[in-house]
């Protein structure tokens, strides 16, 4: 489903990407690993087309989508829940998940707010409240909802989890294990582990800007001691 | 570069119970207005009121642009300009009975030449917009700044037109069926032009095409990662917001029977911004009462000191640093960070 291969990109003069490579077929949970500084957030970026990727490609659903307008590339069917959650604070819940409903390719479930609400029935309670009213972690439920309001094929996390309550990080792993349960495919970009090991088929663990490991669940078990030494948790 | 800007619309803040009722108070103050000034002999008041109503249309106009879509157009004045011209050009040929450009027929009708109003300051705001919706902050001020006054110059020019002098009508364009030459009824059909389009406005501002374009206030990038095509939806705010300002320049040429280029002058495009900030940027009511405010306050202070603007100019200062948000935020809890 999505396809990158030696991935570059910049911010103005400091490179940050050099060579980033990384597969998510369909139905996959997939994520990519790597400490802080290490590109992770820059690589959404660049396959959104929120940076300009300045060499390799980066295919969706078969077509390249390198340096498409970020509207396009999400009209395509990529759904991000951005670093921040950056949810619209003077827009009530309910007006944050409808405001960019769209169903552009027919999906089989579409995603309708009675759905995201029996997927975060916090959402259901805070309705009518304006987004900067919730807490952080009912911000990311809704930053989740507005995006899977989108009926993506693809679901993009970037740090889904970090700064919150333990509790409510549960919340949230268990909402993307009933999503994978679905079919839903889905990228992550986060830390921690050992949740990550039991949800996730595949890992990429990136390294000033390179893919320097990437294997599957099982490759993931056997390499471990190698893959802990790149990562931080 | 992400912080929120003035909401459009706040669903937490409770207002007091009057704010519930004032729009009603005020819609029965315009509705007795005119028989209030018969009665009380002061027939000009009502002519009076018919600007304020009709600059109101076009302020409300100009705060879907500038409230709801973010965009501050310093050049709304060229639509309000295209639209009386429309009027005028039309009325003149609709009396004289040769077609417009040899082949689009006049009219004198009230309805025909209002919505070829809109239409002509739809296209022009399709075009302008289409261009200067490239850029953003200062440029998107000074390139809709530019096009109204290529614009003026060229009305100016345009001898055909009465350039300088610009076009007078014989009569008001005619509704069937209501005698358009007594002021009170053409302030009544002003009045109601108003209302109905306050009502879109209400629509729209509720809508999900609202909704969009409250988010890309907040934040383009992040309306884009989501998938939505910003620049299409800001363009067609900025037509929406050309038509009904062309609406109200229409409405205005009929009233006065006259069109000139000083409508589309820049001093035009800043009464129409002050008239939208004073009153509350963002807001339903708030660009009528920045109409009423802005257009009471000059004809009052014009009647006491031929030195009218010396006054001016530190009372809307004062009015801004007292009213921040606007007069229609007045009683509404003050928004946090």
């Amino acid at each position: 489903m999505l396809k990158v291969r030696g991935l570059a990109a910049a911010y103005g003069a400091s490179r940050v990407l050099f060579d980033i490579s990384l597969d998510v077929g369909a139905g996959e949970v997939v994520t990519l690993l790597g400490r802080n500084g290490m590109g992770k957030t820059t690589t959404i970026r660049a396959i959104m087309g929120l940076l300009a990727a300045q060499s390799g490609s980066i295919e969706f659903k078969g077509q390249p989508v390198r340096n498409w307008p970020a509207d396009r590339i999400a009209r395509l069917g990529i759904g991000l829940v951005p670093e921040g959650r950056l949810i619209f604070p003077t827009l009530s819940v309910r007006e944050n998940l409808v405001a960019t409903a769209a169903d552009r390719h027919g999906a089989k479930n579409p995603w309708t707010l009675a759905r995201i609400f029996a997927l975060f029935p916090r959402l259901d309670e805070r309705q009518s409240q304006s987004g900067r009213t919730l807490s952080g972690g009912e911000q990311q439920m809704l930053a989740i909802g507005r995006a899977l309001m989108t009926n993506p094929d693809l679901l993009i996390l970037d740090e889904a989890t970090e700064g919150l309550a333990p509790v409510i990080r549960a919340e949230i792993w268990q909402c993307l294990e009933a999503l994978k349960a679905e079919g839903q495919s889905i990228l992550l970009v986060d830390k921690n582990i050992a949740v990550l090991e039991r949800l996730a088929d595949r890992h990429h663990v990136i390294e000033k800007g390179r893919t320097i490991w990437a294997g599957a669940r099982a490759d993931f078990a056997r390499d471990r001691a190698e893959v802990h030494r790149h990562v931080a948790f | 570069m992400d912080e929120p800007r003035t909401p459009a619309v706040t669903k937490d803040a409770k207002p007091p119970r009057w704010r519930a009722w004032a729009p009603y108070a005020g819609l029965l103050a315009l509705v007795a207005l005119p028989f209030a000034a018969q009665a009380l002999g002061q027939a000009a008041l009502t002519t009076l009121a018919t600007r304020m109503v009709i600059l109101a249309i076009a302020a409300s106009a100009l705060n879907i642009a500038l409230g709801l879509g973010g965009l501050v157009s310093f050049g709304h004045a060229a639509f309000y300009g295209v639209g009386a011209y429309a009027v005028g050009i039309l009325t003149t040929h609709g009396a004289s009975g040769a077609p417009f450009l040899g082949f689009i027929p006049g009219s004198e009708l009230l309805g025909v030449n209002l919505l070829a109003a809109m239409l002509a300051s739809g296209l022009v705001a399709g075009a302008i917009g289409a261009l200067a919706l490239r850029t953003s902050g200062v440029q998107f001020i000074m390139i809709t700044l530019a096009f109204a006054q290529m614009l003026f110059f060229f009305f100016v020019a345009l001898k055909a037109y009465g350039g300088d002098d610009g076009v007078s009508m014989r009569r008001r364009n005619a509704l069937p069926g209501l005698n358009m030459r007594d002021d009170m009824t053409f302030y009544f059909v002003s009045l109601a032009i108003l209302a109905v389009w306050l009502g879109i406005s209400a629509r729209l501002f509720h809508s999900r095409f609202g909704l969009l374009l409250g988010g890309i206030r907040q934040s383009e990038r992040r309306m884009q990662a989501i998938g939505v095509s910003t620049v299409r939806t800001r363009w067609l705010a900025f037509v929406l917001s050309g038509m009904g300002t062309g609406l109200a320049g229409g409405l205005m040429a009929v009233f006065g029977r006259f069109v000139s280029p000083d409508m589309m002058h820049w001093t035009q495009s800043g009464e129409l911004l002050i008239m939208v900030v004073l009153g509350g940027a963002g807001t339903i009511f708030g660009p009528v009462l920045g109409a009423f405010a802005l257009i009471g306050l000059e004809t009052l202070l014009a009647g006491w000191t031929e030195h009218w603007q010396v006054i001016l100019g530190p009372a809307l200062v004062l009015m801004a640093l007292t009213f921040r948000g606007g007069l229609a935020r007045l009683g509404r809890r003050r928004e946090g960070p």
